[in-house]
């Protein structure tokens, strides 16, 4: 069970955005920038604040590769794998990511809470291939040592 | 009128929905897996593609008819897109059909043997996912999905539940509850509608069968069968019976040949659920506490309501079900013959009901600490045991059924579809046997395939208003009325599936609008064709409300 908070600051989201079905996905795109990630149990909330289905509410947020019920860590690092980052080797970056980490593309969060390691498509910025970014800051032309460099970075940091 | 080529032949149509029902009428049985006339329209499956005089080609259940069209079924170029659909579906299925509880009835097997797939090569790489067998009613294989979303549809537009939809996306897609739980951690009824329509084995029954032979078999067990309504008009399909015909004398002499020793009738359950129920109304009537009142047959739907309206929960009958009522009566009559009869008596429910599996295990349902029913087997259960067994129900000699709870009125036969509990409580009611009398109340709108009928009644000086509702999403639509304050009822009437137990989550599959239908009117012959009209009229139910049931009609017929 959550604290009472949680489900406040939903009452307050919802509010903006109006109880309505169709307000679902930028209800719990909401919930997820205030938590870093979206608590099930609000999920279940909203769902039955908006008159939807649990399951129909289950089957949107999974949909999306973007929500996640688990909690994330403190910097979020997504990795490039579209074409033009793949060509120009994003994959040892990633894999360099995963070691230094102590990650896997099972396990995406530091046990810290500090780091949490996904991959996405392609963030359009293809020119600056291979890329990164740590909570959407860019990082462009990146390599493995550059990328073990900025987890030391930001670990002392 | 307007009319379409289709194959060369010129086809007319009027107001059909979409192509691919005027291409079924016609006369092609255009094969799908995602189409139900009454869900929908999806077009997830594409098995019922078609290609115009242009060459384009496109799924027919989504093509709204166009005058003039031209359209073929079945070119090299349909066949290709065909074979190549199911291959890519057998590819990720679980193949071990001969261990499957869909075997022979499966529409993927079907049309895989129809269209000839005799080879896939495709490799399985799909992560298996565990069965959910934590329902009492059905049990979940995702492994056997094809993603029709079928279930989906069904449990959301007609039940109004939504307890399975999709999740995830692309090849890790499934259909599953919400956080991948377990039915019987949802608000999942039972109904068994997702089962009904599932074309795979990804959803079936949980079966009771291996139990009962095993009581069957035992010498000191006296094992007492009772046949609910709407199985005898359904238990002849797989035996190429005449749909909708009433084989209940075979279904009795079968019974006994695979070793139940007595075989008798829920219709005479619900001759007394009658007798309780109008007696419950008109106490209600005159208090005016609790009104409406709502009928308890249907334990899908008292589920439903528990869950979902837990604020109508006094305003159910307090009468336990036909099959409940039946238990608790044959158990008492076993104690009561214990001299005479030493071997311990045993009561298995013939069904068409996945829920009545999980309804005699509510603790309400035992009486003085024993179970009332022991076993519920489902239409398709016991279809399975008679061939089981090398019997053919079509060649069988009928026989009459066991006196003397094998003798029920008219009135308790039509518990079997919708509509007919409020016309057996009117009857009773209204007291009358004369025809006029009961032809008034069968027109006076509770006949009928609508979601949601109304009527009122005259009883004395006082109006009745009733409703008859099937579909629980047509029931959340008649609670939200009522508890807003826009309808009033004093009796409502609700079965959880369409069309009612004839149409139940355990009848055999697949259940299309003509079988619905012929099993419908086969309900009503039955009634039509009894000599006892009402329950009150039937000379058992006098004498057990003398006899077994005296001073205890509270304790064996009612849940409080």
């Amino acid at each position: 069970m959550l604290d009472q908070t949680y489900y406040e600051k939903t009452d307050e989201i919802i509010a903006e955005h109006g109880a309505e079905q169709a307000s679902l996905i930028p209800i719990i795109q909401d919930i997820q920038a205030e938590y870093r990630y979206l608590p099930p149990e609000l999920l279940d909330y909203v769902a039955g604040k908006l008159g939807i289905n649990e399951a129909k509410a289950y089957s949107v947020a999974t949909f999306y590769e973007n929500f996640s019920f688990e909690p994330k860590g403190k910097y979020i690092i997504k990795v490039c794998d579209g074409t033009a980052c793949h060509v120009r080797k994003s994959i040892p970056i990633l894999e360099r990511l995963y070691s230094e980490l102590g990650l896997s593309s099972e396990k995406v969060t530091t046990d810290d809470m500090m780091f949490t390691l996904e991959t996405v498509s392609c963030l359009g910025a293809c020119g600056l291939a291979p890329v990164l970014t740590v909570n959407d800051k860019v990082y462009p032309a990146m390599t493995p040592d550059a990328a073990a460099e900025l987890i030391h970075e930001l670990r002392g940091a | 009128m307007s009319y379409m080529t289709i194959n060369n032949r010129r086809v007319e149509f009027t107001n059909e929905k979409n192509v691919l029902s005027i291409i079924r009428k016609s006369g092609i049985d255009l094969p799908t897996f995602c189409y139900h006339s009454e869900l929908s329209t999806y077009g997830a499956c594409r098995m019922c593609v078609v290609e115009d005089d242009r060459g384009k080609i496109f799924a027919s259940c989504s093509e709204i008819p166009r005058d003039g069209m031209v359209i073929y079924t079945n070119t090299p170029r349909l066949q290709h897109h065909r074979k190549m659909i199911i291959e890519l579906l057998l590819a990720s299925h679980c193949r071990d059909c001969t261990t499957c509880a869909k075997n022979g009835i499966c529409t993927l097997q079907k049309l895989s043997r129809q269209l000839g797939i005799m080879d896939v090569r495709f490799e399985n790489n799909k992560k298996q996912l565990p069965k959910d067998t934590s329902s009492e009613c059905v049990i979940r294989d995702p492994n056997k999905c094809i993603l029709c979303g079928d279930c989906v549809r069904t449990c959301d537009e007609i039940q109004g539940l939504g307890i399975l939809d999709f999740a995830f996306r692309g090849s890790k897609m499934q259909v599953t509850p919400a956080f991948n739980k377990n039915l019987s951690e949802t608000d999942c009824v039972g109904c068994g509608q997702c089962r009904a329509v599932c074309p795979t084995g990804a959803i079936s029954i949980k079966q009771d069968v291996e139990p009962v032979w095993k009581i069957l078999a035992d010498k000191n067990i006296r094992v007492v069968a009772q046949i609910a309504p709407a199985v005898r008009v359904a238990v002849g399909d797989k035996f190429g019976i005449k749909k909708g015909e009433n084989a209940l004398g075979r279904l009795v002499a079968a019974l006994r040949r695979i070793g139940f020793d007595e075989v008798y009738d829920t219709n005479f359950g619900a001759d007394l659920t009658v007798m309780e129920e109008s007696k419950e109304l008109v106490e209600r009537l005159e208090s005016g506490e609790n009104l409406p009142l709502f009928t308890s047959c249907c334990p899908a739907w008292v589920k439903f309501c528990e869950r979902k309206y837990p604020e109508f929960k006094e305003h159910i009958s307090t009468c336990r079900s036909p099959q409940e009522m039946f238990g608790a009566l044959i158990k008492e009559d076993a104690k009561m013959k214990a001299d005479k009869e030493p071997r311990k008596t045993m009561v298995v429910s013939i069904m068409p009901c996945t829920a009545k599996k999980a309804e005699i295990t509510r603790p309400e349902h035992f009486t003085d600490g024993v179970q009332n029913v022991d076993y519920v087997l489902t239409t398709t259960e016991i279809t399975r045991m008679i061939q089981a067994a090398g019997i053919d129900l079509a060649q069988v000699k009928p026989e009459a059924m066991d006196m003397p709870f094998g003798l029920a009125s008219g009135a308790g036969a039509i518990f079997g579809v919708t509509g007919g509990v409020t016309e057996a409580v009117l009857r009773r009611l209204v007291n009358s046997n004369r025809a006029e009398d009961l032809e008034a109340i069968s027109f006076t709108g509770v006949r009928g395939a609508e979601g949601i009928k109304e009527a009122t009644v005259q009883l004395g000086d006082r109006e009745v208003h009733i409703a008859v509702v099937n579909g629980l999403h047509c029931a959340s639509e008649v609670l939200d009325k009522i508890k807003a304050g826009e309808v009033h009822y004093d009796f409502v009437e609700v079965m959880a599936c369409k069309r009612g137990c004839i149409a139940g989550g355990g009848q055999p599959v697949p259940i299309g609008p003509r079988t619905k239908k012929a099993r419908m009117e086969g309900m009503y012959k039955i009634d039509s064709t009894a000599q006892i009209k009402l329950s009150n009229e039937n000379p058992i139910v006098t004498t057990v409300y003398e006899g077994i049931l005296k001073g205890k009609e509270h304790k064996l017929l009612h849940n409080k």
